[in-house]
């Protein structure tokens, strides 16, 4: 059924997140392991794009305000075919239009420039009013992290969001969704700044507000509906993420937040996403030669050149 | 002494600084572990306080320590902390409230996380503002003497830091002194004016540039403000041609300082250096290739610019 087909897809683009991070050796794999379910779920079970042509006016939105996610919107975008999924190696290399950080005047597609976090709902909120009073279709989607709510502008933006455009043109076409992963840079966010009551805050402000489980495609899936079929207010939808999903020595664990795993640990990661045994490895390489030539790849960089 | 982040060496600066001066107190934006002030909020976690992803309240948070008495250090990415300009302009700057904002992950040479996390303009805004003065350090040893000496200055300071690694430059016993400069080599065909991480490539390119027959004189432009005018002045006056060499936008960073004093002062040609256009995601060395910070790329365009 279709929520299989999106943990399939789900899975295929872990794998490419560990695959470009440990190519480029530097970057974000916590909050892109996060984000991914939700990301996939936008992109192959919601959106009206059309990769070939990123500049139609009526398309769906995703802005990443958590920037530093971007190989998450890397891999789906390349699935997708906004781009060759050869290209994701070029991630954060000289050169490359896969930027470290999201930009759009580089990669068509890229809805916004992020990685300054607290930016990126500000920006969503203005194209959810352009897109309203213009009468278009479309909406958009916006993605903040647990930590980044706690810039200020996030809640300038959130306090306008449910006045803007009213009463002809209220921003119901606006959904952000909060990767609740519960982990910042330095530390839990309970540890630095805690958010609590989130759902009421964002309620008191005058948002639809959902809880669910971010790795749960169903959950995801009803969520959006919901969103969808809310009148008069935007909605936020708070999803509950595990930092590193679907990674043991990566999950709830604020060492992952910004550094590559080097190869060994990226194909011990690569086994784990696809729940093989490590007994059981070999012999499922042999059946599975995409997945084969990723790894083999990851060994080849493991031999210093 | 091996080669440091200036921002390492700023974390132990301040470890150090704490223990003797209790007015010392350090401010994060959930940076600390890229800042370097986790080990001073170990050691005093009473006096240091990681206030989430929020510079602005930091900044403000900071400028209400400084008003009680105490010396805080407010710290994040140069881009980050800078980007509040507006609050460091009020808070900071207009109430001259006595505040040291570092600012670390100075310039391309962050690499690969691109445009969005580096400090590029940074110097440009600050400059700007009265009262508060700029401080780039080149090493180590500098670091460590211009963090004690922002520590007693009375009056808002802008510290900009490297990310990478630098090689000591500075002589033994050298201090650092606001408004001082310090003649690294001397020369007589052209004067490098640098500052930051790219001192220790200017001093490469001279090297290089020595073996061409060309002698260059190597400033290390710690202080951009207040900058050392006799010190460039008659540097200047002797070699006629000045190059600046700076990890930072090419408008309005230190070798927009020195063209408003050239100008001014002893009208000279001048060359200056620095990252145009935004930047971009790639490894240090090949950003440093391709916007001519690397001592190849510095010494290739003295040559160009004094003709040779
Ligand atoms: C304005 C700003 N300040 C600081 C940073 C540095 N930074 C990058 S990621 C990060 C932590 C983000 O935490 P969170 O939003 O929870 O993201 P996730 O857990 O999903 O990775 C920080 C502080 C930044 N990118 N932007
Ligand atoms: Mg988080």
């Amino acid at each position: 059924m279709a929520d299989a087909r999106l943990e399939a897809i789900a899975r295929e683009c872990r794998v490419q997140i560990l695959r470009m991070l440990t190519h480029a050796g530097s970057g974000h794999p916590g909050g892109s392991l996060s984000v991914i379910d939700l990301l996939v779920a936008l992109f192959f079970g919601r959106l009206r794009h059309d990769p070939k042509r990123p500049d139609w006016p009526d398309r769906d939105r995703v802005v990443l305000s958590k920037g530093h996610a971007v190989p998450a919107l890397y891999a789906v975008m390349a699935r997708a075919g906004y781009f060759p999924e050869s290209q994701l190696i070029t991630l954060r290399k000289l050169g490359s239009p896969l930027q470290g950080h999201p930009d759009r005047t580089a990669l068509p597609g890229v809805e916004a420039a992020t990685g300054s976090l607290g930016q990126g709902l500000s920006v969503a909120v203005g194209m959810a009013l352009g897109l309203r009073t213009a009468r278009s279709p479309a909406r958009v989607y916006c993605i903040l992290g647990d930590g980044e709510i706690q810039e200020g502008q996030v809640w300038e933006a959130a306090m306008a969001a449910p006045k803007l455009g009213r009463p002809a043109h209220p921003l119901d076409n606006l959904t952000v969704i909060l990767d609740y992963n519960k982990i910042q840079l330095d530390d839990f966010v309970t540890k630095i700044l805690d958010l609590e009551p989130v759902v009421a805050k964002w309620q008191a402000f005058g948002w639809a507000v959902l809880e669910i489980d971010g790795h749960d495609v169903a959950q995801i899936r009803k969520a959006l509906d919901q969103a969808e079929a809310t009148r008069g207010v935007p909605t936020l939808v708070v999803a509950h993420t595990v930092k590193g999903k679907a990674v043991s020595f990566m999950e709830n664990n604020p060492e992952w937040h910004g550094k590559a795993p080097k190869p060994e640990e990226a194909i011990a990661a690569v086994r784990e996403v696809l729940a093989v045994s490590e007994a059981a490895w070999d012999d499922y390489l042999a059946t599975d030669p995409a997945t084969r030539a990723i790894v083999d790849e990851l060994r080849a960089l493991e031999t210093p050149r | 002494m091996p080669a440091k982040a200036t921002r390492a060496a700023f974390g132990e600066a301040l470890l150090d600084l704490g223990a003797r001066d209790p007015r010392i107190v350090a401010l994060d934006a959930d940076l600390s572990k890229s800042t370097m002030t986790a080990a001073f909020a170990r050691a005093f976690p009473d006096r240091a306080w990681n206030l989430g992803i929020a510079e602005s309240n930091m900044i403000g948070v900071g400028a209400g320590l400084a008003l009680t008495g105490k010396v805080p250090f407010v710290c994040s990415f140069a881009c980050f902390v800078v980007g509040r300009f507006e609050t460091i302009r009020i808070s900071v700057a207009y109430t001259n409230a006595n505040v040291k904002i570092v600012g670390t992950h100075a310039g391309v040479a962050i690499g690969e996380d691109g445009y969005s996390q580096m400090g590029l303009e940074d110097v440009a805004c600050i400059r700007a503002l009265p009262n508060v003065l700029v401080v780039q350090p080149a090493d180590e040893a500098e670091t460590k003497q211009a963090i004690a000496w922002a520590a007693e200055h009375q009056g808002p300071v802008y510290l900009r830091l490297t990310r990478q690694a630098v090689p000591p430059v500075c002589p033994p016993g050298y201090r650092f002194r606001p408004g001082r400069w310090l003649a690294l080599r001397p020369g007589r065909d052209v004067t490098l004016v640098a500052s930051g991480g790219p001192v220790s490539n200017a001093l490469e390119a001279a090297r290089l540039l020595e073996a061409d027959g060309i002698s260059a004189e190597v400033i290390d432009a710690a202080s951009i403000k207040p900058l050392d005018e006799e010190t460039l002045v008659a540097s200047a006056s002797r070699t006629r041609h000045v190059v600046t060499v700076e990890d930072h936008a090419i408008a309005g960073g230190l070798g927009g300082a020195v063209a408003e004093t050239l100008s001014e002062v002893l009208p000279t040609p001048l060359r200056r250096l620095g990252v145009v256009g935004f930047g971009e995601s790639g490894d240090p060395a090949g950003l440093y290739a391709r916007h001519g910070l690397d001592a190849a790329g510095i010494a290739g365009s003295v040559k160009k610019f004094l003709g040779r």
